[in-house]
Formats: structure tokens, C-alpha cells, sequence
């Protein structure tokens, strides 16, 4: 029985259009030895109901994502920026729908 | 299908903070107290991420050995249509514990290292798969009472804090609904046939019936841990409140049915607005929990054999790939 993780197949993400005209969501992932092993098991793990019309694998590995602790540096800036968003902004009520 | 609420944690040590953390820590508080989610890479504390690991590989080691019982019957399911529907709801099973183990990789664990605990003996799984499958009507009523137990369990942990954790039980709360409606449906086609048809699924209620209350884990009385894992929004429910809203559910589908359930002291409470039921044999529970279960040994076995049996594929499958990986870098070059 084998132990070490290089011996595992390694990690994918998989993102599923669940209807033509949405977006691809992730939806989770899995082990795979190679991408066409990857949407094979795609497609047996997250799609035994019609929950999709076309999938996405991606070598986790291949993903760069942000750090929890730059969170702040990031995200915050645009906290005080509110006259980004229309409701910033009284107009009167008989200019109607704007 | 289901983990049970099992409280083998080592008591918390909270003393043990590392000052460093402590900003952190109160962080995390803070997120837990506004009921918001803790996501991979947040911080979390040691022992969250441990009793989190544990349960949700407890859990992912479930469902595939929730594969084994059932699957003993898809040889001899007694129609094509019923053969169907047990290999898609056995399908289910082994995808949801792949949902399952994947939440648990992101905390730092591997695939390798779960399945070896569970393959060592080391991890638990719901001890209701030690039990036999010993006539058909035992697969209807694996799915009318432990997949009902079981989402009485896990509707709750879709609200858990770790987001991973939550959004897996989303998924398989969905499947789970098909997996008690045909095991129902199948009791009653069975219900509707001969006198000894009849008999065969009230025998496999009366076999059922008590592993099944027990599934919900030891009264809350001997849980003490249970507290720290409701205060971090890891467990939500109570496993006695859990157990007591199976029972109100399942009675008025036990007549339905026209079964009758094995317990003499069940009965409506008018004060309590719930049914009282009798005493569960807890010493049976633990020695089954324990490894003394009628099947724990062959359980297991069939598990680590299958794993073994499946090593050339998984090794072939993967110098494939790399053969092909090789190819095309010549190619390109």
C-alpha cells in the first residue's frame, strides 16, 4: 500500500456551464493522471444529472491565487469609494427610472 | 451517505495559543460569531482544522464504504430497472465521497494519507456498513431509514463554517433525496406483494431500526466535545435533537408502509409533541465502533483489496501520461 503523495495522480479544478448563455462555475475537483483523464472523470463526478453542457479542467497547480492576508491591501481600497454605485446619487423622482 | 457523530477528539487545549496567533485567533472568532464562513487558506486554529480533517474524512470514508453493502446486490437485484437504480445510487455514493475527501485535501491532507488511515484501521466510518445486507428488502431499507438518518445529519452541515465542507454537503443533500425516495418506493412495491415478501421487509426493519437511532452518535450527555464543534458552527444540531427528529419523521411512514417498528416503548408524548422511544444498546454500538461489528473485518478487507487490485491502473495511468507529457515536449522542441 502506498503512502507517498507522489504517487497520486495529481489535482484538477473543474468548472461546469450549467446552461448555454451562463457562465463556467467551479464546482470542485479532483485526481486525474492526465486533462483527457481529467474530463472523463469530470463528467462522471459532477454531471450525473444534466448538471452541465460543457466543462472546464484546470491543473490546480496552474492556478495563482491571491493571499488571504493581502486581503486587505487588495479589497479594502474600494470600501470608500461609494460613489462607485448609482445609489450615491439623489435624483429627483419625477426624471423617472435612470 | 452519512458519518456519524462520533466525539473521539482529545479534549481542547485552549491554553496552547501561541501569542503570535492571538490576533488571528480573535479574527476567526470574530468570523464564526457573525456566522460567516472560514475559507482554505484563511488562519484557522490547530485544532479546528483537526477536528474538521477528521470528520470530513470520517465522512468521505463512509460513503465509499456505504458502496460495499449495497453493491453485494447489484448482482441480484431482482429487475433490470431496480439494477439500475441501485448501480446509479452506488455511483452516487462513490462520488460523494470524492466531494467529501476533496473538501478534506483542501486542509492540508492528502488522498493517500485518509485512505491509508482507513485502510490501517486507523479512522472510523459509520459503523451502520458493519452490518449485513442479508435480503433485498434490506437495500430498500438502507435507503428509507440510514440515507433518512443520514440527511437528517447533513441538511445541517450545509450551514457548516469551513465553505468547502458546506458546499459538498449542498451537493450531496440533492442526491440524497433520490436515494431515500427509491428505497421507499421499493419497500412499498415489495409491501404490495406476497405474504412473504411482506414479512421479508418487516425483517429487515426490525434489523434496521435500532443501528440506525444509534447512527446519530452517543446521547449529547456523553458528548463533550460536541459543544466546542456547535460553538464553531462545525455541528449545528444536537445528536439526541437529530435522532428524536428522525423518529417523528419516520413513524407516520412506518404506517404508511404498513410496517411496524421494533420498539414497545415508542409512543406519542402529547406534553413533549414528539414520540418517545426505548433505550438504545449502546455497548453493542461501541463494540461495533470498536472493530467487533458482523462485518467490520470483511469491510475492510474488500476495501484494501480493491485498492490493491487497482495499484497497476493507477501507476499504468500515470507514466502514461507522463510518456505523453515526454512525447509532445520532443515534439515541440
Amino acid at each position: 500500500m502506498s503512502t507517498s503523495t507522489s504517487h497520486e495522480w495529481p489535482l484538477w479544478e473543474v468548472f461546469v456551464r450549467s446552461k448555454q448563455g451562463l457562465e463556467h462555475r467551479h464546482c470542485g475537483s479532483l485526481h486525474a493522471s492526465d486533462a483527457k483523464h481529467a474530463m472523463q472523470m469530470a463528467r462522471d463526478v459532477y454531471t450525473r444529472r444534466q448538471e452541465g453542457v460543457s466543462l472546464w479542467v484546470v491543473a490546480s497547480a496552474d492556478i495563482h491565487a491571491s493571499e488571504p492576508h493581502d486581503k486587505a491591501a487588495l479589497f479594502e481600497p474600494a470600501s470608500d469609494k461609494i460613489f462607485r454605485h448609482p445609489s450615491f446619487y439623489d435624483i429627483p423622482n419625477e426624471v423617472g427610472h435612470m | 451517505m452519512y458519518t456519524q457523530a462520533l466525539d473521539l477528539n482529545p479534549p481542547l487545549n485552549t491554553v496552547n495559543v501561541a501569542s503570535a496567533d492571538t490576533d488571528q485567533q480573535a479574527r476567526f472568532e470574530e468570523t464564526i460569531n457573525l456566522d460567516g464562513k472560514i475559507e482554505p487558506r484563511d488562519w484557522m486554529p490547530e485544532h479546528y482544522r483537526k477536528t474538521l480533517v477528521r470528520q470530513i474524512s470520517q465522512h468521505a470514508h463512509s460513503e465509499i464504504v456505504g458502496m460495499l453493502p449495497e453493491g453485494n446486490w447489484i448482482s441480484r437485484a431482482p429487475s433490470l430497472k431496480r439494477k439500475a437504480i441501485l448501480i446509479a445510487k452506488v455511483q452516487d455514493e462513490g462520488g460523494h465521497g470524492l466531494y467529501l475527501y476533496s473538501a478534506a485535501e483542501t486542509l492540508g491532507t492528502s488522498r493517500d494519507q485518509m485512505l491509508d488511515a482507513l485502510h490501517s484501521g486507523k479512522a472510523k466510518y459509520s459503523s451502520i456498513f458493519n452490518y449485513p445486507t442479508l435480503t433485498w428488502a434490506d437495500v430498500g431499507v438502507i435507503g428509507w431509514l440510514v440515507d433518512a438518518a443520514a440527511i437528517m445529519n447533513q441538511i445541517p452541515l450545509c450551514r457548516c463554517s469551513y465553505g468547502p465542507y458546506a458546499r459538498a454537503m449542498v451537493r450531496i443533500c440533492k442526491e440524497e433525496s433520490f436515494h431515500q425516495r427509491q428505497g421507499f418506493e421499493s419497500l412499498m412495491v415489495m409491501m404490495q406483494g406476497t405474504p412473504e415478501q411482506q414479512a421479508m421487509v418487516q425483517d429487515a426493519v426490525n434489523r434496521w431500526w435500532w443501528k440506525c437511532l444509534a447512527m446519530f452518535g452517543p446521547p449529547d450527555s456523553d458528548s463533550p466535545n460536541s459543544a466546542q464543534s456547535q460553538r464553531w458552527g462545525i455541528k449545528r444540531i444536537s445528536n439526541d435533537d437529530l435522532r428524536q427528529s428522525f423518529v417523528d419523521a419516520t413513524v407516520p411512514q412506518a404506517k404508511v408502509l404498513g410496517v411496524s417498528l421494533p420498539d414497545p416503548d415508542l409512543k406519542w408524548n402529547e406534553e413533549r409533541q414528539h414520540f418517545d422511544y426505548g433505550a438504545i444498546d449502546w455497548d453493542e454500538f461501541w463494540a461495533t465502533v470498536n472493530g467487533d461489528g458482523p462485518c467490520n473485518k470483511e469491510r475492510l478487507a474488500t476495501r484494501v483489496k480493491a485498492w490493491e487490485d487497482g495499484a497497476w491502473v493507477r501507476e499504468a495511468a500515470l507514466a502514461h501520461a507522463r510518456k505523453q507529457q515526454a512525447r509532445s515536449l520532443k515534439e515541440a522542441a
